[in-house]
């Protein structure tokens, strides 16, 4: 189903282009290019892919145990933000004590962000995540611009832009010799690392099971005698901790400060990759490489063939919309049939087709 | 001390929040709209986008702001539609499409936008709606300042808040309304169609978004720019919200929220972070949802998909 999703996107974009009087082979063509042409632009889709992975693990745990986490953008803020302060606070640490002290400042933050705040809310007086993950997320950026506008974390000067980060607090880059000037580094083997442990934890432990059990069926699993809002609360934390974890390795593998923009969009097209590889996590790694191509491969579309970038939003939408819409499939040819309805979870947690 | 008393001694501060309020009143009525007859409705900001978008372009194109404004409307009203079909008759996550409607109208208009008028943006030429002063009640003084000389669809908001109150709770289709997004299969029994009233209730949450975002482009100014809502469409979402998914408490919301822009506008330079006065209206939505200050409940059949058994 979710290729057919991908599938029609890209068609309808072309469609789109089409009318617009472009000629949509040129500028796919020319989007490929811009993301897979090049040593370079290989580097690079794969460093976008990087934060896409952290943030949409983080989202797909979430909607296993049935919650929607919509604020994983201010998740990964208040993340960038505390490993920005750490990595430039303390300039004299050796790199093996920095790195991680500074992305484990990022997953706390971001695990108090998304879990705590969110989590107890919802899970002690019924709160509805989506509202409350928004609110934190718009919440965080307005703390962010704060900080960097004449704020504690502001720079000397009047650039409203942090200190950049010590170097022994980045992330040296993979093969530089073979990626020139990309900015793949290290944060890729961290996302690659958390595939691996997000998959083994949902699918290989008590604790993933019991996450799935509340998503799948949050009354049955509180009659099964499990703590429905510890769940909840762990499920929206470690959410946030990934969120965090993904704008952490962002600002130490490439950003290196905040500047005052705080549009990462990250966290968003997160959802949209958990959706698209139905919580996943190896399909996570898939959807957030082709959604890291889409954008970087947009610049070049919109140079060579003259289409404007955002083409690739209205295709991503295209593509949500015919993911949550799934049963358009099915809808022509079976209209009578009567169907259960859907939920957040229902949609995306796999319908039996997960590993375990 | 005296600083302060300057700030709010000034009656442009008040008349600011009006004008502040009101593309967030319109599309919080119109989702109430919507979620009142059982349509969780999470794609304002989108629908605020092509509708002033469409503002724009209709108004340039035939040199009339108010069928630029009708165009809007009708834009926001389509948009709608494609999150009203998919929710009502695919019983698919509402969250989901809403949010897809949201990324498709920033893409969209983006890309109208640069391909239609190429980077210099909407022709200059295009006219803005009228400015109305009120007879009499702008000669009073201070409220006068506040009320008296506003936008048109400042006034058409007050009007749409207290149709919308009216319709919702002192007419029979505002019952019904209300019984489907509360209990559609006692609805349904009773004669009510669940689909038509939630396509209705859906599509005048659209038209209403649609007007706020021709409030926005036609409005405060000429032209359309990208990404021109800036976060105003689900502002409004926490507006409803907070408002308890009623218009009168959607307008007293929106006029919180409207006040917390004017007050950062009118700090700027001042010191005072115009970033901190922001986090207000959201740091309220939390606790209005966590109920400390009164819970915040939904309709009962919020975003619940309804299948007619038969």
């Amino acid at each position: 189903m979710p290729l057919y999703a991908v599938l029609t996107g890209l068609i309808l974009g072309g469609v789109i282009m089409a009318i617009a009087k472009y000629n949509p082979f040129a500028a796919y063509a020319a989007l490929f290019s811009g993301a897979f042409g090049s040593p370079t632009a290989i580097g690079n889709t794969l460093a976008g892919a990087v934060p896409l992975i952290l943030a949409g693990l983080g989202i797909a745990v979430a909607f296993r145990t049935g919650l929607f986490n919509i604020g994983a953008e201010g998740q990964y803020w208040v993340g960038a933000m505390a490993a920005v302060w750490v990595g430039y606070h303390f300039p004299t640490m050796p790199w093996i004590v920095h790195v991680p002290l500074a992305l484990g400042a990022a997953m706390l933050a971001g695990g108090i962000w998304g879990g705590v705040i969110p989590g107890l809310a919802k899970a002690f007086v019924g709160a509805h995540e989506v509202i409350t993950t928004m609110m934190m997320s718009y919440i965080a950026i307005l703390i962010a611009h704060f900080m960097v506008e004449n704020g504690p974390m502001m720079a000397p000067g009047y650039v409203p832009q942090s200190p950049t980060v010590a170097a022994s607090a980045t992330l040296p880059p993979i093969l530089p010799a073979v990626f020139l000037n990309s900015n793949l580094s290290d944060a890729f083997f961290i996302a690659v690392a958390a595939i691996v442990v997000v998959h083994i934890v949902l699918f290989h432990t008590t604790l993933g099971y019991k996450l799935r059990a509340v998503g799948f069926n949050a009354r049955a699993a509180r009659y099964a005698g499990m703590n429905v809002p510890l769940y909840t609360v762990l499920a929206l934390g470690v959410s946030g901790v990934l969120a965090g974890l993904a704008g952490g390795v962002q600002m130490l593998g490439v950003d290196l400060q905040l500047t005052d923009t705080f549009q990462s969009g990250y966290g968003y097209t997160a959802i949209v990759v958990a959706l698209l590889a139905r919580n996943n996590p190896i399909g996570i790694f898939f959807a957030s490489v082709f959604f890291a191509a889409l954008s970087a491969g947009s610049q070049i579309m919109q140079i060579n063939a003259g289409v404007s970038a955002n083409m690739t939003d209205v295709i991503t939408g295209i593509i949500i919309f015919f993911v949550a819409t799934d049963r358009l499939y099915g809808y022509w040819s079976q209209k009578m049939r009567p169907r259960r309805p859907s939920s957040a979870a229902a949609i995306i947690s796999g319908k039996g087709e997960s590993p375990q | 001390m005296n600083f302060w008393m300057q700030i709010f001694a000034n009656p442009e501060l008040y008349a600011a929040t009006l004008a502040m309020a009101t593309p967030i009143a319109l599309a919080a009525v119109g989702g109430t709209f919507s979620e009142r007859t059982g349509v969780v409705n999470i794609a304002m900001e989108g629908i605020m986008l092509v509708g002033a978008f469409f503002g724009v372009m209709v108004a340039a194109a035939t040199h009339s702001a108010w069928l630029g404004m009708f165009g809007g409307v009708i834009a926001g009203g389509l948009m709608a539609l494609a999150l009203a079909w998919p929710a009502i008759r695919l019983q698919s996550d509402q969250v989901i499409v809403g949010m897809a409607l949201n990324v498709f109208a920033g893409g969209l208009t983006a890309f109208l936008l640069n391909t239609v008028y190429g980077y210099n943006g909407t022709p200059t030429s295009t006219p803005s709606l009228p400015i109305v002063t009120l007879p009499w009640i702008s000669h009073i003084p201070f409220i006068g300042q506040v009320i008296g000389q506003h936008d048109v669809v400042v006034y058409l908001m007050f009007l749409f808040v207290i149709l919308g109150h009216f319709t919702l709770f002192h007419t029979n289709l505002g019952l019904r309304m209300r019984a489907v997004g509360e209990h559609p299969e006692a609805a349904e029994t009773v004669g009510i169609s669940v689909v038509k009233i939630r396509y209705l209730g859906v599509t005048i949450g659209g038209m209403l978004s649609g007007l706020a975002g021709v409030y926005l482009s036609l409005g405060m100014l000429s032209s359309f720019e990208v990404n021109m809502t800036n976060g105003r469409g689900f502002i409004a979402l926490a507006a409803m919200i907070f408002g308890k998914w009623t218009p009168f408490g959607a307008f007293g919301a929106a006029l919180l929220f409207g006040f917390a822009t004017a007050l950062s506008i009118a700090l700027q330079g001042s010191g005072v972070s115009a970033n901190l006065v922001g986090i207000l209206p959201y740091a309220l939505t939390i606790v209005a949802l966590t109920g400390l200050i009164g819970r915040s409940r939904p309709p009962a059949a919020d975003g619940l998909p309804y299948v007619a058994t038969k």
